[in-house]
């Protein structure tokens, strides 16, 4: 009864939540476009999608993806043997419980009729695959806390995986060897099975027991004389061994009820089997029930994330498409970190201290950032801001896509996001720097809202700052305003150099961007030569404030000619530096370090 | 054997898998060994406008890492080329700064101590194998082809940094693109930038930058512009070809990677040059190969046309 009413209960939980779930892969908005679109659409168009899939050639790429990928995990094994077999154990273990130990009688017995338990190669099997899961979780804490595997976090749900998994596998263990050694459960068993009746004849059996197999007798203990152990035998062999196999085969319990032996006798006087039992069962139920809500999920998302991709190559997806993809990709993540141990640009994280540098972080932030978007609760500015930068700081050099076990397309997501995100209207100056190349060659490709926007706000935020480019006609006095600029100068000792200038104006005359225009002071603001000059009267707002700042090349020619030996391109990269420094700090509230 | 840590960055495998694909090849056969380093990052570049640290701390954990398999880099990237060099420049020169780099390199078990070189594709090719070697394993030249050589702006300055060639008047691509018996034609703009950089940043000026270039370089006789480094190569074929039709201009001058070019004249095979893998097309250029024999042939058949041409005019 119990064990009926709250599998249905966790069951019932399962559905609904699973449904929910999968809702959300329709409903939940991140991306480009994503906005526009009606969750009955994506619906409509996912389902069309699927369809003419399963009815095309295409079939073979995805039953390709299935047996490899999903079922063989080629993926993992690319990346790392230890996590492959740690994997495959896990879950390749877990799959065979459940169907031939959890489903026994929807399964196993449909296929063999004359399956119990207790006999062999079931009752083997079910330890083996035990111990396998058994070693893939060790695998897994081994890897998380002992390897420290580089930039691999854990977070809740990690640890609540492992968790889940242990106490199901444990219990499962223990129950088995409490009942090994319960002298109630062989007393039932005798009771129910053997049919004997003769009282010397049940002392044999159980002595034998007590000698061969574990069980602890409050009546018996050893040693025992060898023919009352002969005797024993023979009824074993008689009445037991056809629907029961040695306990020895369990080997899993059978270790565990060596170790628990001493205190056999309290195990049973306690009902240590029942708890254990009803631990058992109630672990695996909340599991199931938890499911949908856990790193669990993946189970369902990540296969059908790595069909979805397999199936769709390079191929252009529709808007509605894309969205429900991304949307499903969130859930596909397994916060495994392989992507952040490939990614090109973590080095950033060692200045900028911001987690959403990291491919596998960010995830956890999309995830946030789409169900506050459903859910109407917006994220903090600082929060948005964090995972606006996280964000664009990639080089978009597809490592992260290439390794992902889920067959995640992150890069594409990160881009789409990274375009909703910068359309809020929050400045990110990092869309001033040869990371927006990738945006540039995209803009075709990818209908963008509004591409000139995050460019305009960047150098309108900074120029906000520098007031003095706004006052053409206010005299200066000559004496150096701001010292502290000049001292800011020295990233490399190369930008000091920029006090050796006498205004010749050659790096001005050979510069490629001022010679592009017929009035360059209206473009660009100041001059090269004018900037070198305002660095050195420490005029912050002139040398920060002039678009010929964000519109330099680097291209060297300047600094190569320069006559004083003035570092002028080096010089501008460092005002770039300081400028979003002071911008930053100006208007942000300071970044909480983590 | 020559052996090198083969730096791809981040837009060759992303964007170019010809430009990989073609210099695997042509290194191979001229017996260069290359080893992958999976863990090498970004070198940096793109956030050198940002954050200085960034930047150093990503171009010296690169090199230290290369340092650690004892192993001199390749790169093929010349912004990349450009940033570690610069790094690896700062690094000898400051010791503070080589200290505060250290410390953080130090948490992977990672040291810079500047003990390997940093060196562009084209260096190699000329400096430690050389044009006669290159020439060696040449079995078809180009005839009639006129290359814009683009030398491209991190591989040149500051030269004090890098040490490329002459700033000035450099000649190493143009020899180098000579050896495959292709002309190298001067053109004024042949030092200027290719406009990448401001690509994404402003549009308007990195086009108006590009157009200048390429059109200098058409005016002047080229059939192609050779690039050796993603960045122009993409800029001068993808946005090329943005360029063409928004600002409706129909003469393209395109470009072709230098492993294409002298991976096709040394005979490699057409799978790993990806000629068909550029925006704007370049496999007419195949029509211009030809074998030694075939040239003797046409040599021999010029001189009979002009003697014959002579005597014809020397009866009239």
């Amino acid at each position: 009864m119990f064990l009926k009413v709250s599998l249905y209960i966790s069951l019932v939980i399962f559905l609904i939540a699973l449904i929910y779930k999968v809702s959300t892969w329709f409903r939940y908005k991140i991306g480009i476009g994503a906005a526009e679109i009606s969750t009955s659409t994506r619906f409509f168009s996912a389902l069309k999608g699927i369809v003419s899939t399963i009815f095309s050639v295409k079939i073979l790429t995805l039953l390709k993806a299935f047996v490899l990928d999903v079922l063989l995990q080629f993926r993992i094994l690319r990346e790392d043997f230890l996590r492959w077999i740690m994997h495959i154990f896990i879950y390749g273990g877990f799959m065979l419980l459940l169907l031939m130990h959890a489903l026994d009688k929807y399964v196993t017995i449909v296929i063999w009729k004359n399956y119990y338990s207790t006999i062999n190669p079931f009752m083997f099997l079910r330890d083996l695959f035990g111990a396998l899961v058994i070693v893939g979780v060790l695998i897994a804490i081994y890897r998380r806390f002992i390897l420290k595997v580089p930039r691999l976090f854990s977070n809740a749900m990690d640890i609540y995986a492992i968790l889940i998994v242990a106490v199901i596998m444990l219990s499962g263990i223990f129950l088995e060897a409490t009942k090994m050694v319960a002298y109630s459960d062989y007393k039932r068993m005798v009771d129910e099975y053997s049919g004997l009746n003769d009282p010397q004849e049940l002392k044999s059996l159980e002595a034998y027991w007590v000698k061969e197999f574990g069980v602890v007798s409050p009546n018996l203990t050893g040693p025992f004389d060898e023919k009352v152990l002969q005797k024993g035998k023979e009824l074993h062999e008689s009445s037991c061994e056809s629907c029961h196999a040695r306990p020895q085969w369990a080997f899993t319990g059978y270790g565990a009820a060596k170790i628990l032996s001493p205190i056999g006798l309290w195990i049973d006087r306690a009902r240590l089997p029942s708890v254990l039992w009803y631990v058992h069962i109630l672990a695996c139920f909340v599991g199931l029930a938890y499911l949908p809500f856990s790193k669990m999920f993946h189970i369902f998302a990540s296969s059908v994330s790595l069909l979805a991709n397999g199936v769709i190559g390079k191929e252009k997806l529709s808007p509605a498409n894309r969205a429900t993809l991304q949307a499903m990709e969130l859930d596909a993540c397994t916060h495994c970190g392989t992507c952040s141990l490939r990614c090109s640009v973590i080095m950033a994280f060692e200045e900028l201290m911001n987690m959403n540098i990291f491919p596998s972080e960010k995830m956890a932030s999309l995830k946030a950032l789409a169900s506050s978007k459903a859910s109407g609760k917006e994220l903090s500015p600082e929060a948005l801001r964090r995972i606006q930068e996280g964000v664009y700081l990639c080089s978009n050099c597809y490592r992260c896509t290439v390794v992902c076990p889920a067959g995640i397309n992150l890069q594409d997501l990160w881009f789409s996001v990274r375009e909703t995100l910068l359309q809020r209207g929050y400045p990110e100056f990092l869309v001033l720097s040869p990371l927006s190349f990738y945006r540039g060659l995209m803009k075709e490709e990818t209908v963008l809202k509004d591409y000139e926007k995050p460019l305009i706000q960047a150098r309108e935020a900074i120029a906000a700052q520098c007031d003095l480019m706004k006052k053409k006609e206010k005299a200066l006095p000559l004496t150096p305003a701001n010292r502290a600029l000049q001292s800011g100068l020295n990233l490399s000792a190369q930008a000091k150099t920029f006090s050796v200038c006498f205004g010749c104006q050659t790096c001005t005359t050979v510069c490629p961007v001022v010679g592009n225009y017929e009035n360059p002071q209206e473009a660009l603001g100041l001059l090269p030569h004018q900037i070198m000059h305002a660095a050195g009267l420490g005029l912050r707002d002139l040398a920060f404030g002039s678009n010929m700042l964000w519109d330099c090349l680097t291209c060297y020619q300047c600094q190569e000619q320069c006559p004083q030996g003035v570092h002028v391109t080096d010089v501008l990269y460092e005002l770039k530096n300081l400028a979003v420094k002071q911008v930053r700090e100006k208007t942000q509230a300071p970044m909480e370090r983590e | 054997m020559m052996e090198f840590a083969l730096f791809l960055g981040c837009t060759i495998p992303a964007r170019l898998n010809q430009y990989e694909s073609s210099s695997r090849a042509v290194l191979e056969k001229l017996g260069v060994g290359l080893v992958d380093i999976r863990e090498f990052n970004c070198c940096g570049y793109p956030l050198r406008n940002i954050d200085f640290k960034v930047f150093i701390l990503s171009s010296a954990r690169n090199l230290a890492l290369a340092e650690k398999k004892n192993l001199n880099v390749m790169t093929l990237c010349k912004c990349c080329y450009g940033s570690l060099k610069k790094a690896d420049y700062l690094l000898k020169e400051n010791a503070s700064l080589k200290k505060e780099v250290n410390a953080t390199l130090e948490k992977e078990g990672l040291t810079y101590e500047g003990r390997i070189e940093v060196k562009h594709l084209l260096s190699v090719l000329h400096k430690d194998i050389g044009i006669e070697a290159i020439k060696g394993k040449i079995p078809m030249t180009f005839k009639g082809l006129k290359i814009a050589t683009h030398y491209g702006c991190h591989a040149l300055r500051p030269s004090q940094v890098v040490g490329f060639d002459d700033p000035v008047a450099p000649t190493l691509f143009d020899q180098l693109v000579e050896a495959t018996g292709a002309e190298s034609i001067e053109w004024p703009m042949k030092l200027e930038c290719c406009g990448a950089p401001l690509w994404g940043v402003n549009d308007k000026l990195s086009m108006d930058l590009t157009l200048k270039k390429l059109t200098d370089g058409k005016k002047s006789g080229a059939d192609y512009v050779c690039a050796a480094c993603p960045y122009c190569h993409i800029q001068f074929d993808t946005v090329q070809k943005m360029i063409l039709s928004q600002r409706n201009v129909n003469h393209p001058l395109p470009s072709i990677l230098y492993t294409q070019l002298l991976g096709m004249s040394m005979g490699v095979e057409k799978r790993s040059l990806g000629l068909e893998m550029n925006e704007i097309p370049i496999s007419q250029i195949e029509e211009l190969l030809r074998t030694e024999a075939e040239l003797a042939a046409e040599r021999e058949l010029a001189e009979q046309k002009e003697t014959k041409e002579k005597t014809e005019s020397n009866k009239a």
